[in-house]
């Protein structure tokens, strides 16, 4: 085990070492030199054991671990996903992000300037959305016991919806809309991952980013919003089968009106996927009395990022708990949750 | 994308199963082969739209769900060997064995690793000569030629680190079993596009003449299986028994000559056990002695018993097509695609998983 109290400045570093979990010189370097210097916040400076922040009116809180191999993908990296995950979760909760605590696990062996690099792109997602990093921790694991990062964060968020948005204020004959194509940053990260080229289909690029401008557009068309989710783990159809679950209500789903990127079917179609259970990171399923429907379509697709926003079903009272998918055959299946992850068929 | 939307398109759709309707003049049973057929008919919700005198049967084309228990247990075990890397398809790894499946075995310190092509699994054991690494290959003819080429360049680059546990088996064989089945009643039959596009249409025409059953080669999209099922159908009511290629587009009538080569170098045809069916003569591949030196079973000492299917689990009358997945009492009662009882609830392709995930409703409100 490495002596925590090693002299040894963290400039002659190039990768993590133990001593940088360990309390001492080398790991209040990396504090200063990297954290410190990309977050900068007042109450990080002050270096207390916590922050103390003021608040009033109702707080939104969310708490998410954030694991991905590879760190960096395109379109973004561990440090951007966990500020736009964290971000996206608050603003499920009609809730503007205001402060974020994050704790690093690194592992023994991964490249100060990679770190560097995730840190770097954590600070400026959060500065895009007025997010302030208040407060942090460090660990250091052996090498292979862990997976380069992982990244833990809560965040705490302004609610600024005139009411709480909750599965339970979801009722039958509300209009489901997406805020753009499905399935983008699940199919760009297991094709990095598996280092698979389709090039000869198209790019690839995550759709990870904040949700929080297609908040406020909401908000701002005076829409009545019933319920928001962003469809991470397990996709659109995963959402769908939590909120039928949660609000008793059945939702039935018009598969041709799901928005899907050519290039992230045909990937999905060559690795046995189906889109409708490929995470994304910067979308949301908006649940919205059917007279608000227009209005929400309309302030959405006037929203950078959310063009391609679309009406996908409706809720209904008929198969309580299920989602039914119609397809253009005029048939219609149940759109199961899945029993695990959704792994690449043998033929 | 091109050559598949075509092929989903709903108006043709229509047209073909109003075709159906108009083309019976009785009821016909009629069953598709292989489960990734058996996973459009689901997803399509196909049986909705054909006319009720026509049954399909679903047959046993799910390549992980006739794979035998045992070599399961033998992949497990040697997941388990200090050393031992086993690499398979992600479909794999939740296929029950006797006492568990390669998941289960990974958390026990196994070391399993998902590989999108088996070739993959030999550019692992050549970047790591620390650890032996096994390539578990099952499939039917499709998947075959890529298992052969592994264990080409395996030995093109000299691998002393790389064997494959192999449990390949072949569809014409079992389809002639099935229709000398004397409790079965399988009019007509859809074929494996796929298989024959590496096979050809050679081994047909003698099944479907010894049978006096229609056998049509068909592709996988519900526009291929609905026109498949119209051939099939205008044969039956016609009095016809005819080897016919639906899937033309993919399937010449010689097949892939190349890659037959390639698992004709590698592979022999043996009498093989199928999970559901028993030994099938003729329906496997096993590798030939002049591969020993990368097959698995020659290199390990991979005696394990011959292991019991749950006695609940009715997988072998629902891949022979004697029981739909929905007539089995265990079916979203004791076994579900959390807690298969067996091989047919894992795979999407699994005729019971096919139903449990697509037709479930449509089941509950018949109750």
């Amino acid at each position: 085990m490495a002596d925590a109290s090693c002299p040894v400045p963290f400039s002659t570093y190039e990768r993590v070492v133990l001593a940088h979990g360990g309390g001492g010189r080398v790991m209040h370097r990396l504090i200063d030199e990297l954290f410190l210097a990309a977050f900068g916040a007042d109450p990080l400076r002050a270096q207390h054991d916590g922050a103390v922040i003021e608040v009033s009116g109702l707080l939104a809180v969310t708490t998410d671990a954030f694991t991905v191999r590879p760190l960096v993908f395109p379109g973004g990296d561990i440090g951007s996903l966990a500020v736009h995950g964290t971000v996206n979760d608050l603003v499920c909760c009609g809730a503007t992000p205001t402060q974020m605590t994050v704790s690093f696990i690194l592992e023994e062996g991964l490249a100060l300037e990679r770190l560097r690099a995730i840190v770097g792109s954590m600070a400026a997602a959060a500065r895009e959305v007025g997010l302030t990093i208040v407060a942090g921790d460090t660990k250091v694991v052996e090498r292979g016991k862990g997976d380069g990062v992982f990244i833990s964060a809560t965040g705490l968020g302004r609610v600024i919806t005139p009411g709480p948005l909750s599965p339970s204020r979801v009722r039958p004959g509300d209009a489901v809309l997406v805020t753009g194509p499905v399935g983008d940053h699940g199919v760009a990260v297991m094709l990095e991952r598996e280092g698979l080229s389709v090039d000869t289909v198209g790019d690839f690029v995550s759709d990870a980013a904040s949700c929080l401008p297609q908040l406020r557009a909401l908000l701002d068309a005076g829409v009545d919003l019933r319920c928001l989710r962003d469809p991470t783990r397990g996709g659109l159809a995963t959402v769908l089968n939590e909120i039928a679950r949660a609000a008793e209500v059945g939702v039935h789903l018009d598969d041709a009106a799901v928005p899907v990127r050519a290039e992230v079917r045909d990937a999905c179609e060559l690795l046995g996927l189906d889109p409708l259970y490929v995470a994304c990171e910067g979308r949301l399923v908006v649940f919205v009395p059917e007279p608000d429907a227009p209005a929400a379509l309309a302030a959405l697709r006037a929203t950078p990022g959310s063009e391609g926003a679309a009406r996908v079903g409706a809720v209904t009272r008929e198969h309580a708990g299920l989602v039914m998918a119609a397809s253009s055959f005029g048939t219609t299946r149940v759109l199961d949750l899945l029993s695990g992850e959704q792994l690449p068929r043998i033929c | 994308m091109r050559w598949v939307d075509e092929f989903r398109d709903p108006a043709a759709a229509r047209r073909l199963a109003d075709g159906i309707a108009t083309a019976m003049t009785r009821p016909w049973t009629v069953m598709e082969i292989c489960g990734g057929q058996t996973h459009t008919i689901a997803r399509y919700g196909i049986e909705d739209l054909l006319p009720e005198g026509l049954t399909l049967l679903h047959g046993p084309g799910c390549p992980v769900c006739v794979t035998p228990l045992e070599i399961i247990e033998a992949a497990r075990a040697l997941a388990l060997r200090k050393g031992v890397v086993v690499c398979s398809f992600g479909d794999m790894l939740r296929v029950p064995g006797a006492r568990g499946d390669l998941l289960d075995a990974r958390s026990r310190g196994g070391d399993v690793r998902v590989v999108l092509s088996p070739l993959d699994a030999v550019q692992l054991a050549a970047r790591d000569p620390s650890q032996h690494y096994v390539l578990f290959g099952v499939g039917f003819e499709t998947t075959a030629p890529a298992t052969a080429m592994a264990a080409e360049l395996a030995r093109r680059l000299d691998l002393d680190n790389f064997s494959l546990l192999t449990s390949h088996v072949r569809v014409p064989p079992a389809m002639a079993q099935l229709l000398s089945d004397p409790e079965g009643h399988i009019d007509g039959f859809l074929a494996a596009g796929h298989v024959c596009a590496v096979e050809g249409l050679a081994d047909y025409p003698a099944i479907a003449a010894r049978f006096g059953a229609p056998i049509v080669i068909t592709g996988f999209e519900p526009v291929d299986i609905l026109d498949g099922l119209l051939r099939c159908v205008l044969q039956l009511e016609a009095g016809r028994h005819e080897v016919e290629n639906q899937y033309a587009r993919a399937v010449r009538a010689d097949g892939n000559p190349a890659a037959r080569a390639t698992v004709d170098a590698v592979f022999e045809v043996v009498d093989a056990p199928w999970r559901g069916l028993g030994v099938v003569k003729e329906g496997g591949l096993a590798m030939r002695s002049s591969w020993a030196r990368f097959d698995a079973r020659r290199r390990f000492d991979l005696t394990v018993a011959p292991a019991d299917e749950p006695t609940t689990c009715r997988s072998g009358l629902v891949l022979t097509g004697r029981l739909l997945p929905t007539q089995c009492p265990e079916f979203g009662r004791g076994c579900d695609p959390d807690r298969p009882l067996g091989a047919p609830m894992v795979s999407t392709e699994g005729a019971c998983a096919a139903y449990y995930q697509f037709r479930r409703s449509a089941i509950e409100e018949r109750a």
